[in-house]
């Protein structure tokens, strides 16, 4: 066990876990952050992508012991009022059907658009592959990124 | 007790609770049987949650409506309101929707399964809106003192037109709650439908976009222990001993106890479980036959071809019918084992204490859940509780509630409130599959090409039956026999969206298509003959209603344009009558560098009224990339007992490259409306499997698909 200080969604906080602890786990049982989902436990479903630093991360797989000082962004701090920009378009395409996996997939477009805020449709489809929607909402998901892409 | 003292009653409690707060409303019991159980309560969540209404009228003219179904992401909280929303004239804008709790007895039936939540409660729920409605109207009328005919009402008002009076129905609902309905109270013509009809989003978007809802998984209560569970590793194996000395002795770990062929760790946090579970020395002992793959498909084999079989339905002299025939089409389909990978893992909490117990979770039949849980701590149901809480799909498997039993029991043997979470391994290596089938389908076929016999014999594994003897064609035919026969294996199966079908469907609209070419017949053509004959001279009981069947197919034929020439694109058709809708599809696939790839389904549904347009279309979109990944990919195979798939590095779902352009289109009519969380499935493999054999002149008769693309025989492993 180790005390670790995080800084997640812009607040300082600490935490006292084992060092391979993944950072997904940190979130849920720790900090009382459940947005961030568990679906697989092996970086396949994209349900745990949280922004380290910007960059989207599978946090199922990433050690607290490697998170360092870096920036956490969690669902829950992606937008003040959740008016961020693929949020929004989330809501106007109506995606989910169950939702769980959305909020992965919501953090994953936030940072393809952060870098990139023209993909095209190929680099849609490429970034967005990486993540499963049992509910089958992969067509709205790709009109709302598209859409995200306009609010900007 | 008279009317007259339950209104001083009333009147007392409205005054006593305070007006001046605004904290005030009314809320309507209008599903009890008698309209009087209506009721003044004080708006805090509480109180609103104790009276277990469908709707509350708040003094502000801000409106709750109580969605009383479980939510799997078929889209009945925001469908539910809406109809009431519709009879009552509300501005959907100022309602807010709040998931009801578990009562049986004021809701019947709170259950999200068999796409029967619609069909159930249309009218109880277009009633309780025109009801509210009319007891707003009477007391307008009365305000006014003007006749109640000469009022109307729009967007969460009462208007009087020649007065140019308005009210919000806050301002009137104090007063409403004091009235009896009228006895002659009209439902809406459809033709008015302002938001029945319409598109309409989510009622739980931001909460979902903003990570707040609370599914299962996310639930907590202070002092709840979380436990994880090692069941056995092979179906057909029992627990025989188990040391546990390294787990307890890891950080976080309180219990690590055996029940049901188990063993349960119990600590404080998820991962200091799941490291301490691998560590448990367990000891396993053979109890059934383990059971393999390959073995199953010997099994099969035997049952189609020379097993016993009960005959479900049997009309004409079929032997007759097949000795006199000029032609005879003979096929075999079979599908593996596949289970549903909710992307939400199965989970449960629990606090069984001696004299009552707290139930949370995830549930499609949360009241068999509870009572399932009372019946184990010997506690009359009305002393369990059950939360609803938001479910991350459940494609059938949260039908069954094994996971919720498993945390009750653990709660009562660890004596403290616990939630039990599966991990993906646990989720789709610890049974209840969508089951194995094999189908031997004949039709038997005169000089003409007409089909003079039908017959279908089906072997399934823990199936119950897998056939559905009423289906179409079968009533159009003369001679038909449909045969059943299951297989008791120790692998544990459930119902998996559109049950039987989501397979059956497909196996079925493949073999029409041999008839068709066998016959010389257009696919779609072979079909509108049948359907004729149905309706001209059907043959025994027949359950679908074929001017709904046509409509469909027409729709589809008009949409995709089936009867023009498209160059370079295969095209393939299915349709389908299940769960009361009537869905009719062409699938389109292209050849690219020689690969064929499903460029486009079409999909045209009869469901009748149109309920929310968003919500329809996303449940059939979603079902077509559901029946498009299942059909093309879905596999669990076993070896000794054990799956040999356990994860999406071994387990192949669709993702978004795999998925086609779909299109969607609906009959308009006026007929009641019917739930779409699963007909739009079952025929999609048909017309993905027959527009496949275009293009490559393979017969997709067993499932997964991706077998005949890959060039190899079924059984082989995917490449992921």
């Amino acid at each position: 066990m180790a005390v670790y200080k995080l800084n997640v969604n812009g607040q300082n906080l600490t935490t006292d876990v084992a060092e391979d602890t993944p950072l997904l786990w940190v979130l849920r049982d720790h900090l009382g952050l459940t947005g961030t989902k568990y679906g697989c436990g092996i970086a396949s479903c994209g349900a745990c992508t949280v922004h380290i630093n910007g960059d989207s991360t599978r946090s199922c797989i990433l050690p607290i012991s490697a998170v360092g000082t870096a920036k956490i962004t969690t669902i829950e701090g992606l937008s003040k009022d959740g008016d961020h920009p693929v949020q929004k378009a989330w809501d106007e395409i109506d995606v989910p059907q169950c939702g769980y996996c959305q909020a992965g997939q919501i953090m994953t477009a936030a940072a393809l658009l952060s870098k990139n805020p023209n993909p095209s449709d190929k680099e849609i489809i490429q970034t967005m592959n990486t993540h499963l929607c049992r509910c089958g909402t992969y067509h709205r998901i790709k009109d709302a990124v598209r859409k995200a892409a306009q609010y900007k | 007790m008279s009317s007259t003292i339950k209104s001083a009653q009333r009147r007392q409690f409205l005054k006593a609770t305070g007006l001046a707060t605004g904290g005030l409303f009314i809320s309507f019991n209008l599903f009890s049987k008698s309209a009087s159980k209506r009721m003044a309560v004080k708006a805090s969540e509480a109180d609103l949650v104790n009276f277990n209404s469908y709707l509350s009228i708040h003094a502000d003219g801000k409106v709750t409506i109580f969605s009383p179904n479980p939510e799997v992401g078929q889209g009945i909280k925001t469908s539910f309101p809406m109809i009431i929303a519709e009879e009552l004239d509300l501005d959907w804008s100022k309602i807010k929707v709040v998931q009801a709790p578990l009562d049986i007895v004021k809701f019947e039936r709170q259950v999200a399964g068999g796409s029967r939540s619609i069909p159930h409660s249309w009218k109880r729920l277009r009633e309780a809106g025109a009801t509210a409605r009319n007891l707003l109207l009477q007391a307008a009328a009365k305000q006014w003192n003007v006749p109640l005919d000469q009022l109307s009402t729009t967007k969460g008002m009462v208007w009087h037109k020649a007065s140019s009076k308005s009210l919000h129905y806050g301002a009137l609902a104090a007063a409403a709650a004091l009235l009896t309905p009228s006895k002659d109270i009209k439902l809406k013509d459809p033709a008015q439908f302002h938001t029945i009809g319409s598109w309409v989003k989510g009622v739980d978007n931001m909460e979902v976009f903003t990570g707040k809802a609370i599914y299962g998984l996310d639930y907590s209560k202070p002092g709840m222990l979380n436990a994880m569970i090692v069941r056995p590793p092979a179906f057909g194996l029992k627990l025989k001993s188990f040391d546990a000395t390294e787990a307890k002795a890891m950080p976080g770990i309180l219990h690590v106890v055996s029940f049901n062929n188990k063993v349960a760790v119990v600590g404080k946090s998820t991962w200091e479980i799941m490291k301490a579970r691998k560590v448990l020395k367990i000891d396993w002992e053979k109890e059934k036959e383990l059971e393999s793959s390959d073995q199953h498909d010997k099994i099969f084999a035997d049952m189609i071809n020379t097993g016993k079989m009960e005959s479900k339905r049997a009309e004409g002299d079929i032997e007759a019918a097949f000795k006199n025939a000029a032609k005879i089409v003979e096929s075999e389909f079979q599908c593996p084992f596949v289970p549903h990978n909710s992307m939400e893992p199965m989970n449960f909490y629990a606090d069984v204490r001696e004299d009552s117990a707290a139930l949370a979770g995830p549930s499609q039949t949360p009241d068999a859940a509870r009572n399932g849980v009372a019946k184990l701590a010997n506690l009359a149901p009305e002393k369990v509780t059950m939360e609803m809480t938001k479910m991350g799909g459940g494609f059938g498997r949260r039908l069954n509630n094994d996971y919720a039993l498993e945390a009750g029991e653990l709660s009562m043997i660890i004596k403290a409130p616990v939630k039990v979470t599966w991990s993906r391994e646990d989720d789709m290596t610890a049974g209840v599959y969508r089951p194995a089938c094999k189908y031997k389908f004949r039709a038997a076929l005169d000089k003409d090409g007409n089909m003079i016999a039908f017959h279908v014999r089906g072997a399934g594994m823990n199936s119950g039956s897998p056939v559905r003897e009423n289906n179409f064609p079968v009533g159009a035919i003369s001679n038909v026999l449909i045969e059943s026969s299951d297989y008791k294996s120790a692998i544990t199966t459930g119902p998996w969206r559109a049950p039987i079908t989501n397979f059956l469907a497909g196996a079925e609209q493949i073999f029409f298509d041999e008839v068709a070419e066998a016959s010389g017949k257009d696919p779609i053509q072979l079909r509108l003959d049948w359907i004729a004959k149905a309706k001209a001279n059907p043959v025994g009981k027949v359950l679908y209603e074929p001017d709904r069947f046509k409509a469909v197919i027409d729709l589809v034929a008009e949409k995709s344009q089936w009867y023009k020439k498209k160059r370079g694109v295969y095209r393939g058709f299915s349709v389908y009558f299940s769960h009361s809708t009537y869905v009719a599809q062409v699938a389109e696939v292209v050849k690219v560098k020689g690969k064929p790839i499903i460029k486009k389904v079409f999909s045209a549904v009869d469901c009748g009224i149109l309920i929310n347009q968003s919500g329809a279309k996303n449940q059939i979109v979603g079902s077509v990339v559901d029946g498009i990944g299942t059909a093309m990919f879905g596999r669990l195979t076993f070896k000794d007992g054990v799956p040999e798939q356990s994860n999406y590095n071994t387990y192949k779902l669709i993702r978004m490259e795999d998925i086609p352009e779909v299109e969607v289109h609906f009959v308009k009519n006026t007929i009641d409306p019917t739930g779409l969380g699963e007909p739009a499935l079952p025929p999609v493999s048909g017309a993905v499997g027959n527009a496949l054999y275009r293009a490559t002149g393979v017969r997709h008769r067993n499932q997964p698909f991706i077998d005949y693309l890959e060039g190899t025989k079924s059984g082989s492993k995917v490449v992921l």
